[in-house]
């Protein structure tokens, strides 16, 4: 499904600010995988998805999807197989678009958009029927612009528009970092429940790690651009939090940033 | 005629060369935009035979088309508005397509649009190609209706249009799409009336440009203008009074 391998990526070489993101990286999928990916800050797992949808460029290695292999494509050609949900509720979506407008432009995606009509009428029941689903009242606020509307039912609505047209990848970048835990809550279950119905390939990045361990069916830790865990299985299934940080300190050598990573 | 389609052609042309030179060479948008200007003066001087100034007085114009009709006398506003409405509702029905659509999130948020696979160079080159040739067309229209055509006409004109865009806006509102592109024309309008009533009132010709950028700043800090009267009336209303003491 997805092959990556030995992906390096340095940030400002040469200069005094360089820094070695990715340390040849190899990881592989299966199909319908979903796998949940942990680290402290500057581990690398943010430029991982970076370096997979292409928005910047790698350094070395090779990314294999679906036998096709994409590691010179420019992003937008990606994007063509990679629905992606950001960490900034702001980034998802057009704000000044309407919800339905909004769905149109996703809805058309891997298609050639030429002068046919926006949005359908047909089109517009689906949209209305998809949103139903989300449970937030969005489907009756269709006509509303995009920017009324709060951060978590931005993210839902981003997680909508990145799998209404199955993708053959799914990557999510800390999608619910930026929420208050209750929709958080909320918007991961919806992505559990999308994921499952369509059993589509997917990486979450995640800060924390009960998250981590709780949704998808394998678990990797980063570290200074290499993965020094990967859990799945059974061995996965009875990892807990405590256990985790232990592991990571046993394996990294280092101090887990309490900071940033939830430890609930 | 031809000479519009000419004019229309040229700012495609024009606007292309911006977009490449942002997209390609990342170019600030803005500064693409002026050193495209930059050169443009040289090439308009160039087109006009070396000249500052061309008369085009007795040339067949879009105007001199209804010349003998009944109609001769009001062509100064029948062809403009006829012009401008075809445009109005052109303009609606293309941002009304799946492209329109592309074209406008591409200015809302262009990492979404790049998210959902679509060429964004691509969005940005089409878009400022087109906005370009209705700029060119005005230009044109302008240089036909006043009867010659001078190389100092363009100048200040960008600011001219965002302000007429910013007045309308925020005059006549944004939702939905048709009634926020009626907003921009009337805006465009209110923008001259203002001029015009300045002029009237005895301003000296030469003070036009000092009135226009008052304007224009008038017209950009306007959002700034309206949160501060926001700020103050709830300062205001609050039930408790500056001085303390009472409540």
């Amino acid at each position: 499904m997805l092959i990556i391998e030995s992906l390096s990526k340095t940030f400002n070489p040469g200069s005094i600010n360089e820094k070695l993101a990715l340390d040849n990286i190899t990881l592989s999928l299966q199909p319908g995988e979903f796998l949940s990916i942990i680290g402290g800050n500057g581990a690398g797992k943010s430029t991982l998805l970076n370096c997979i949808s292409g928005v910047y460029p790698m350094d070395q290695g090779r990314i294999i999807l679906d036998s096709m292999d994409i590691s010179y494509r420019p992003e937008y050609q990606r994007s063509r197989y990679i629905g992606r949900v950001f960490q900034d509720p702001m980034l998802g979506t057009a704000f000044d678009m309407t919800i339905e407008e909004n769905l149109a432009i996703a809805y058309a995606r891997g298609k050639s958009r030429g002068l046919k009509p926006g949005i359908r009428k047909a089109e517009a029941k689906l949209f209305q029927e998809h949103l139903a689903r989300l449970e937030l009242g969005l489907e009756d606020r269709m006509k509303q612009k995009v920017g009324l509307l709060s951060g978590g039912q931005r993210q839902a609505l981003t997680l909508l528009m990145a799998t209404i047209v199955e993708p053959r990848l799914l990557l999510l970048d800390e999608h619910t970092a930026a929420l208050d835990p209750a929709i958080a809550q909320r918007v991961l279950q919806l992505t559990r429940e999308i994921v499952s119905r369509y059993h589509l390939t997917t990486i979450m990045v995640t800060h924390n790690m009960k998250a981590a361990l709780e949704y998808g069916n394998r678990t990797i830790m980063m570290h200074e651009g290499r993965i020094i865990l990967n859990l799945q299985g059974a061995e996965r299934e009875e990892m807990t939090v405590e256990k985790l940080v232990q592991l990571f300190g046993l394996k990294s050598g280092a101090e887990l940033d309490n900071d940033r990573l939830l430890l609930i | 005629m031809v000479g519009l389609a000419l004019a229309f052609a040229a700012g495609c042309l024009a606007g292309s060369v911006t977009a490449l030179l942002h997209t390609k060479l990342n170019i600030q948008p803005l500064l693409s935009g002026i050193l495209v200007m930059l050169g443009l003066y040289s090439i308009n001087l160039r087109v006009m035979d070396g000249r500052a100034n061309i008369p085009l007085l007795n040339k067949a114009t879009v105007f001199s088309l209804l010349q003998g009709t009944p109609l001769e006398e009001s062509a100064a506003l029948l062809i403009p508005t006829i012009i401008l409405l075809s445009m109005l509702v052109l303009l609606f029905l293309f941002l009304k397509t799946q492209f329109g659509f592309v074209l406008r999130a591409t200015g809302d948020n262009d990492q979404m649009v790049r998210a959902l696979g679509v060429n964004t160079d691509r969005v940005i080159l089409i878009g400022l190609a087109l906005s370009n040739a209705l700029v060119a067309l005005s230009g044109s229209l302008i240089a036909q209706y006043q009867s010659f055509a001078d190389i100092s006409m363009g100048i200040g004109m960008v600011i001219i249009g965002l302000a007429s865009v910013i007045i309308g806006e925020v005059i006549f509102g944004t939702t939905p799409l048709l009634r926020r592109l009626v907003a921009v024309i009337l805006g465009a309008v209110l923008y001259r009336l203002v001029i015009a009533l300045a002029l009237e009132l005895g301003m000296a010709p030469t003070d036009l440009k000092l009135i226009s950028a008052l304007i224009v700043t008038l017209a950009l800090s306007m959002p700034s203008i309206k949160a501060y009267l926001i700020a103050w009336k709830k300062k205001h209303s609050s039930p408790y009074s500056r001085k303390g003491g009472q409540a």
